[in-house]
């Protein structure tokens, strides 16, 4: 008897300590953005997203740096998608299980694994030195488009493998080669996973800040970008440099809650939209 | 005549098929040749610098004044910061992620499920400059006033902010590792009379270790890589941290934070890029290692 309500003890200890940590990962989601939403939500009005920084940035609206953002994902899904989804074919339709797809498997966990400021100096290396494109929205939009290439390729993969393979089976009795199959049947079908998996990038792309430091952001510009060989204000880098490097830290410190709210409500609005309608995808194929 | 057209459009039809073959299978190797590439101009870029000190003087030298003359390029102070942030950042995220995982796989219902994976997906795409504006502007006056200390961007403050990022990795990969273990397990070990504590800790997550080991490792890798929190929360100071409450600088918030001011092909510039390689080739190894263990994790599952 006094065993089992020892057992009994620790079971019950056990599982609290398990549900506790889940209090604690929730309860600190909810502190990190209830106060940034708390502090940032006076701040915010149709005056600070539409109009220029003003006053050596203590005044005025962040529009420049969501422009800027814009410009900056746009442009990294540009160059990830077509790759990632390619990459993705190849690895669901096409590939066996040998060395080779360990190898290419290895290169994109790989690629996922390299830190975000490496990316930066690597862009900084390739893109704006060597490249000669200099600080601008493409030496920035080619280094986040290979940053987010392993999400993109991800979630393609995700979505091919949701098509039945009946399908492929019916399209190949049917006499269609496998590109023909590819082409018109899997790729189809698999359409609104692999854009909704997309949709996962362009939050991430959208939220770094060290991949942009030295490739494309810069602390203020007085006109927005006329080309892609135009620096640009960035979110992420005007959250950074206000609240590390500005002249009045204390002054902009509204604007900073601002900028971090409106972020925020970008990159965690498009993920949830990307999170729920792939449950809806991941339903419709059960 | 017609048969041989018909066969020539059969031929055409099978070069066309394997030529987007060859085509999707190069688009394939544009990630490993990326990470080639990265490996290329990283050498390229931080190799001269070690024409003016040694590879040993670099990693162990205890100063770096980059900027001075004679200037001293020692790195080990960047070392130890990220060594000891990262190792504090996983002492608390290793336990939360992985009893979370327990949770959401073990515990929780279908429909808390449904709303807790999400949230912890959610948690992971807060970008790290909010974390690191988080923890400039409210956890740092926290700990200042209630430790009494002189500042509160220090290891610790750091330490926190990285742990929350790393928790979503070591908890979704090892929710994933124990999903994996098959249900006759947890079967046998109830039909043996053990309860749910018991089937947990002595059953499952045994069984799951292998997986488990792999989302730490990369959990730990993506600390170590980390750049915005430890840039702006670390306190910033070259110097080994003594204490839990002193200012560190971590290799990436080196090179993010001097990379500006240096000029392009100078020492300096060199400095960085060699940092960056540091970085590179021990995150390199964290994800070698999880490659490893998750192969053979493959293998026993078979």
């Amino acid at each position: 008897m006094k065993i089992e309500t020892r057992r009994q003890i620790y079971e019950f200890l056990g599982l609290f300590v398990i549900r506790l940590s889940m209090l604690i990962i929730v309860a600190s989601m909810v502190l990190i953005l209830g106060f940034i939403v708390y502090r940032g939500i006076g701040v915010i009005s149709w005056e600070f997203l539409t109009q220029q920084p003003t006053d050596s940035m203590t005044r005025g609206g962040i529009f420049p740096a969501i422009v800027g953002t814009f410009y900056l994902v746009l442009g990294a899904i540009t160059v990830s998608f077509p790759l990632g989804v390619c990459s993705a074919i190849y690895l669901n339709e096409y590939a066996g299980n040998g060395r080779v797809i360990r190898i290419v498997r290895f290169g994109i966990n790989s690629l996922a694994g390299i830190p975000s400021v490496v990316f930066g100096l690597f862009g900084l290396a390739v893109f704006v030195v060597y490249f000669g494109f200099g600080s601008s929205i493409l030496s920035g939009s080619l280094t986040l488009g290979l940053l987010i290439l392993p999400v993109i390729i991800g979630a393609s993969e995700e979505a091919l493998k949701a098509v039945p393979m009946t399908y492929r089976e019916a399209s190949l009795a049917l006499g269609a080669t496998k590109w023909q199959t590819i082409k018109n049947v899997v790729l189809p079908a698999a359409l609104p996973g692999i854009l909704t998996g997309s949709i996962l990038g362009v939050g991430r792309a959208a939220g770094e800040t060290a991949p942009i430091m030295f490739t494309a952001a810069a602390f203020y510009t007085r006109i927005l970008p006329r080309s892609i060989f135009d620096e640009v204000m960035a979110l992420p880098y005007h959250i950074y440099v206000l609240a590390t490097a500005g002249t009045h830290i204390s002054q902009t410190r509204p604007i900073q809650y601002g900028t971090a709210l409106v972020l925020i409500s970008l990159v965690l609005g498009v993920n949830t939209i990307a999170i729920v309608l792939r449950a809806r995808l991941r339903k419709r194929h059960r | 005549m017609s048969q041989i057209k018909q066969q020539d459009k059969w031929l055409n039809r099978n070069r066309i098929e394997y030529l987007i073959q060859g085509l999707f299978f190069l688009l394939s190797l544009v990630s490993i040749t990326i990470v080639a590439l990265v490996f290329m101009f990283l050498f390229k870029e931080g190799v001269p610098i070690f024409r003016i000190v040694s590879v040993r003087e670099f990693l162990f030298g205890k100063l770096w004044y980059p900027t001075y003359t004679p200037a001293d390029y020692g790195i080990w102070p960047m070392i130890a910061g990220s060594v000891v942030v990262t190792a504090m950042a996983s002492l608390m995220a290793v336990p939360i992620g992985l009893l979370s995982a327990i949770y959401v796989s073990e515990i929780a219902a279908h429909r808390i499920k449904e709303f807790i994976k999400p949230v912890i997906e959610l948690l992971a795409s807060i970008p790290s400059v909010v974390m690191g504006f988080f923890g400039m502007v409210v956890v740092a006056p926290f700990l200042q006033n209630t430790f009494n200390i002189p500042t509160g961007l220090n290891v610790f403050n750091a330490s926190l902010m990285l742990a929350f990022m790393a928790i979503p990795t070591i908890s979704s990969i090892s929710e994933d590792a124990l999903a994996a273990v098959p249900r006759s397990l947890r079967e046998a070990s109830y039909a043996l009379g053990a309860n749910r504590w018991e089937t947990i800790s002595r059953v499952v997550v045994p069984a799951g270790l292998s997986g488990i080991s792999t989302a730490i490792i990369l959990g730990m890798s993506r600390a170590i890589g980390e750049t915005m929190v430890v840039l702006m929360v670390a306190g910033g100071a070259a110097a080994v941290p003594e204490s839990i409450f002193d200012s560190a600088r971590p290799l990436p918030a080196s090179i993010a934070a001097e990379m500006a001011e240096a000029p392009y092909q100078s020492n300096h510039y060199h400095a960085l890029f060699a940092t960056g390689i540091v970085l590179l080739i021990i995150t390199f190894g964290f994800n070698l290692l999880a490659d490893y263990l998750s192969n053979k994790y493959k293998m026993t599952e078979n």
